[in-house]
């Protein structure tokens, strides 16, 4: 009796909000429902929010960072929001930094910074050769 | 200990056991006025443990108690299961370690949220993690 967590595409984006109670079998069916809706094109970010969750242990943890990851190779930016003070501390001290993810404090801010991420694509075609010219990284 | 009292028993059978596990803990901590870092703390470690149970033995039980001594009042939340045990567990606890399909960070990572923290094994007949998070507990 594990519960669907909906998904709402907003233009090029997808957009999940995690339960409070998620078990281990809603995340890992959000996981594959994810990429198959980035496979089915289009998409061109993720947005994860977190706002209710009281929680992140390390299977969650795992959970949201292989979204990421796997996201990130089907050309799509996964950007998480709404992470409490609580549960922020509490996933630094376990170690868990939710690796491959990018970061927001909520849903506005959220989506501003995943087009902000396609629009980096788009304009210099990717970000590698930018950040490669930049000073900031001499050789 | 000057008083010690079950608060509650939970058995761990399946995977909604585990969110069952959680919000009972944080119905507790709640109730017991742990700030929000601490209550987050106990459901995590509690979360940890319990998938623990379910992924290596299939079912076990947790049993949270309300103790108190002269000076301070607190939570013990024993975790117990009747699987294989653990074979080395320093190494068990040590963080990037894992036999299963977790990061290697539960155990390791549970005993830095807790105050105190013991495991009992023995190969063959089962597992008991006791944890301890006292109610003033400043611990970062």
């Amino acid at each position: 009796m594990s519960q669907k967590i909906p998904i709402v595409k907003i233009n090029e984006n997808l957009i999940v909000s995690f339960l409070s109670d998620i078990d281990d079998t809603s995340a890992l069916e959000l996981q594959s429902e994810l990429l198959q809706r980035i496979h089915e094109g289009k998409i061109t970010g993720v947005l994860i929010d977190l706002t209710v969750l009281d929680m992140v242990d390390s299977f969650l943890g795992r959970s949201i960072s292989n979204i990421a990851r796997s996201s990130a190779i089907m050309d799509a930016k996964t950007v998480v929001v709404g992470i409490q003070p609580a549960v922020a501390i509490t996933l630094v001290e376990l170690g868990l930094e939710l690796e491959g993810a990018f970061f927001a404090l909520n849903v506005e801010d959220g989506i501003e910074l995943l087009n902000e991420l396609k629009k980096l694509k788009y304009d210099f075609g990717g970000i590698n050769e930018e950040t490669r010219n930049s000073s900031e990284y001499p050789d | 200990m000057r008083r010690q009292e079950i608060l509650q028993n939970i058995q761990i059978e399946n995977n909604m056991d585990l969110v069952k596990a959680r919000q009972t803990v944080r119905t507790i901590a709640k109730d017991l006025n742990y700030n929000i870092v601490n209550q987050t703390k106990l459901i995590t470690a509690v979360s940890e443990l319990t998938r623990n149970v379910l992924v290596y033995a299939g079912k076990g039980e947790i049993i949270v108690e309300l103790i108190e001594t002269d000076i301070k009042k607190g939570l013990r939340i024993t975790v117990t299961d009747e699987g294989p045990g653990i074979h080395d567990v320093d190494l068990a606890i040590t963080d990037g370690f894992s036999t299963g399909k977790g990061l290697g960070k539960g155990l390791g990572g549970t005993k830095r949220l807790m105050d105190d923290f013991s495991i009992q094994t023995e190969v063959g007949k089962g597992t008991e993690v006791v944890i301890i998070k006292w109610m003033d507990s400043n611990k970062l």
